[in-house]
């Protein structure tokens, strides 16, 4: 195959696998900033997926080409209903983060195949009115080279992502809004001390990983299964948390590492056309995703750049 | 006259935790442009009195009064409008963010949003220069002094206009010459017309810069009075609501046979130098050896290695004749030690968890405590009740968490945990850090009590009045090495500041003879 041909293949499979990984990553920092774990991120990922492919299914007819954006704004919001149970449950009632995740976890899926069952009669969606395909980017294929393996039939959700990731970063580090969630998840005594409060921003954080988490979630269905069924999200919230870790709490960094994984992911499909990687088999490819995900939360788990007081329940007054 | 315009006035605040009354009907006026102590044991409710004044907490009944006017401060905002602003004892700092922003947090500079650091970075800097306070305002606070720390905490307080500030124990984590410059500091935001008020439970620090001291115990205001007219000791006695000592009473030591014995002891950091260098000696029954020396002469380490939670590289341990070198924690316990650690919150007790269950720490798996693995609560209340009791150990019950008492009282815990076993040989490390003259005074006396009964024990101190006052025999680290050993009745404190540096013996006699 044409080195050309191959670069692009490769360039654009791995981007389509980041797009779902980078929403949820940057939803993951948003909420761990703020102090609260989120693995929930799954679980909102599934609801995510659910409602844009409802939407998308439902809602066609009426949007046209427009449907999967859409789709993607439909995801985001249930994301957004949802991380409610987990801030509510975290913040005010003082639930252990992880329990309270993992029911997310377990009651999200069970949900949406429930309600798919009922509103399809089946235990997926079938295939979507329309999902993204691939597009050119603002017209940056016409560039010698590089303009051809990266911007050219390629996806556009995960640029929307990548841009997306430049503002969180913005708004994390350059602005006020960042530096007060910030000092929540450091110190929020600190915080409260300067009539910071605390507790609004939890919420904030926990909502914008919602938001970030089921658009993510609306990308996997829409992008790349182009359908929704129990198997859609299958670990890809677990596979981001490790990628925001990996990033170490930082948009940029929790980005490139979502590529990465994106790219991991890719080998399975395109590993065939890669000499070297076509001679291993394709089941470690699969696997090989989720082994780095385990070595890389087993292996930097708990180090210094976690926001201090990350997973611990915030009581005022103490 | 502005000198007599009262600032403050709080008048019968109460509030209560539960039904636990931190504070009790309490009353405090401070006047314009005067340095106000308030002065009062480890809980005795000093800083909940003025969390409420700063709006952490709000009072369960009382009248608070600012420039005059009755207030309810029901946010640290309001406080700030009002003009009261706290530096709080544990420091209130992000280590990951800057001085500046640290300063300007929840009042930044901003355009639409976004941080205008170079104007925030220059208004630190002028607020820095008016004050005298100096501070790095683009280093990250987790890289600057402890002493600097409390400059950006000074400095958050000005910041937002504060004229009214409130220091809680300020100096507990200072050096001799941070503390120095802390009163300079704060005879300067005086004399610019601020009000301070101060609350320690160092006596000499309220004679050094407060005007008037307004005196707490238990919950409820004892007096307040003019500091140059009133001693130290009738301020402790006030503290504490009884005549208070200064000094030890002991009488004269009976030591017997030798219970540890350390020979040829050497021991290795972790970064692999020696910080303990062939050291040996013995503490007897029935005497206290002090360990003097400056922070970090391979006192803590000797201490590990006694307690077995380091490793010796070479030398011998012996503990009541038997070889403890290098045994588990447990063994060494078992064999007769109990142990009062130097950093209580890191090996004294587990924060979290009860006081029962603390005081528990050591027993737990014995009978009656402990029956087939499972463990007998009813037992250890019972037994938590009794040492509390008998130790005073002032907590509002013994199912509240080790994390929610006062130091002292922490520290009370400890001692009661391991003396209530009666080990043959009792180690205390910095056993009055950090804490009043009254906890001091009590613990000072029940290290004596073990001596008489015939224990032996080891008092590790970085303080001279600690270990003049409490040993009987002091040997002096340093450099890892125990330079010399001294009786406690014929040393003086200028010989021990030499041996401390590391003059040898006879030149550190000599020259302290030729001083006197
Ligand atoms: N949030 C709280 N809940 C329950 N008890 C508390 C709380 N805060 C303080 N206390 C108790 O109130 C008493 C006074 O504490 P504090 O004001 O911190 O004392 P001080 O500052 O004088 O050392 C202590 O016995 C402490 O255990
Ligand atoms: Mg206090």
């Amino acid at each position: 195959m044409d080195i050309l041909v191959l670069l692009q293949l490769i360039v654009s499979s791995s981007l389509m696998y980041a797009a779902p990984l980078i929403f949820t990553a940057l939803g993951g920092t948003f909420s761990e900033r703020s102090g609260v774990v989120n693995i929930g991120l799954e679980g909102i990922m599934v609801m995510g997926a659910f409602m844009s492919a409802v939407f998308n299914l439902l809602m066609f007819d009426t949007f046209g080409g427009l449907t999967p954006w859409l789709g993607l704004l439909a995801g985001g919001l249930i994301g957004v209903l949802f991380s409610l149970i987990h801030a509510v449950a975290t913040i005010n009632l003082r639930a252990d983060h992880i329990v309270s995740g993992t029911v997310i976890n377990l009651a999200a899926p069970a949900l949406a195949v429930f309600l798919t069952k009922i509103i399809f009669d089946a235990a997926q969606t079938g295939p979507l009115a329309r999902s993204f395909g691939r597009s050119n980017i603002l017209g940056l294929q016409n560039i010698p080279v590089i303009g051809p393996i990266f911007f050219e039939n390629t996806s556009g959700p995960a640029y929307l992502g990548i841009l997306v990731a430049g503002i969180a970063w913005v708004v994390l580090f350059k602005t006020r809004f960042g530096l007060r969630l910030r000092s929540v998840g450091e110190h929020p005594q600190a915080a409260e001390t300067l009539g910071i409060n605390v507790l609004r921003f939890k919420y904030y954080g926990v909502m914008i990983s919602g938001l970030l988490g089921g658009i993510g979630g609306a990308i996997q269905a829409q992008a790349i299964h182009n359908e929704f069924g129990i198997l859609t999200v299958a670990g890809q919230g677990f596979i981001a948390m490790a990628a925001m870790i990996f990033g170490k709490w930082n948009p940029l960094g929790a980005m490139g590492a979502a590529v990465f994984f994106g790219f991991a992911q890719s080998l399975s499909r395109v590993g065939s056309y890669i000499p070297v990687i076509q001679d291993i088999p394709n089941i470690w490819l699969q696997v090989l995703p989720y082994l780095l995900t385990i070595l890389i939360l087993v292996g930097l788990i708990g180090r210094s750049e976690a926001p201090k007081k990350l997973g611990i329940t915030y009581i005022k007054g103490n | 006259m502005v000198q007599s315009e009262k600032v403050i006035e709080m008048i019968g605040i109460t509030k209560k935790f539960g039904e636990f009354k931190a504070n009790d009907n309490i009353h405090l006026d401070v006047k314009k442009g005067e340095i106000h102590a308030l002065l009062g044991e480890n809980g005795a409710g000093k800083s909940t009195l003025m969390n409420m004044l700063s709006g952490l907490l709000t009072p369960t009944s009382g009248q608070i009064r600012v420039n005059g006017q009755d207030v309810s401060i029901s946010s640290p905002n309001v406080a700030n409008d009002l003009g009261i602003g706290m530096v709080h004892q544990h420091f209130m700092l992000v280590e990951k963010f800057s001085v500046t922003e640290n300063i300007v947090l929840g009042k930044e500079e901003h355009r639409f949003g976004f941080m205008d650091k170079d104007t925030a970075n220059k208004q630190v800097q002028e607020l820095s220069d008016r004050y005298g306070l100096s501070v790095d305002p683009k280093k990250l606070v987790e890289n600057i002094t402890v002493g600097m720390q409390q400059r950006v905490e000074i400095l958050k307080t000005l910041y937002r206009g504060a004229d009214i500030l409130i220091f809680d124990e300020p100096t507990g984590v200072l050096t001799p010459q941070e503390i120095q410059e802390l009163m300079s500091i704060m005879r300067k935001l005086v004399s610019e017309g601020k009000s301070i008020i101060l609350i320690t439970h160092k006596l000499d620090e309220i004679k050094q810069v407060a005007d008037r001291c307004t005196v707490i115990r238990r919950g409820k205001s004892i007096d307040t009075v003019n500091v140059r007219e009133t001693s130290q000791q009738e301020l402790a006695d006030m503290m504490v609501g009884r005549s208070v000592s200064f000094t030890v009473d002991k009488k004269p030591a009976e030591p017997k046979e030798a219970v540890l014995k350390v020979e040829n002891l050497t021991v290795k950091e972790s970064r692999g130098y020696d910080a303990v260098k062939n050291v040996s000696f013995e503490v007897k029954a029935g005497e206290v050896l002090g360990i003097a020396g400056v922070d970090g002469n391979g006192q803590s380490q000797l201490i590990s290695a006694i307690t077995g939670l380091m490793k010796s590289a070479s030398g011998k341990i012996t503990l009541n004749g038997k070889n403890i070198t290098n045994k588990k924690p447990r063994m060494i316990t078992e064999s007769g030690l109990g142990h009062i650690p130097e950093d209580r919150h890191k090996f004294g007790l587990v924060l979290p968890m009860t006081l029962e269950e603390n005081i528990a720490l050591q027993t737990y798996y014995q009978k009656p405590f402990s029956n087939h693995g499972f463990l007998n609560y009813k037992e250890i209340k019972s037994y938590a009740k009794k040492l509390i009791e008998e130790f005073d150990v002032r907590t509002p019950s013994e199912v509240h968490s080790a994390s929610s008492l006062s130091g002292g009282n922490q520290q009370k815990a400890i001692i009661a945990r391991e003396i209530a076993r009666d080990p043959d040989f009792l180690i205390a490390a910095q056993p009055t850090r950090g804490l009043d003259v009254g906890a001091i005074e009590y613990i000072h006396k029940r290290l004596v009590e073990q001596r008489d009964k015939g224990r032996a024990v080891l008092l590790m101190s970085y303080e001279l009045d600690e270990i003049m006052n409490v040993s009987d025999r002091i040997a002096v680290m340093y450099d890892g090495r125990i330079i010399a050993v001294v009786d406690a009745k014929e040393t003086t404190e200028q010989e021990l500041g030499l041996l401390m540096a590391g003059v040898d013996k006879n030149r550190a006699s000599a020259e302290t003879v030729t001083a006197e």
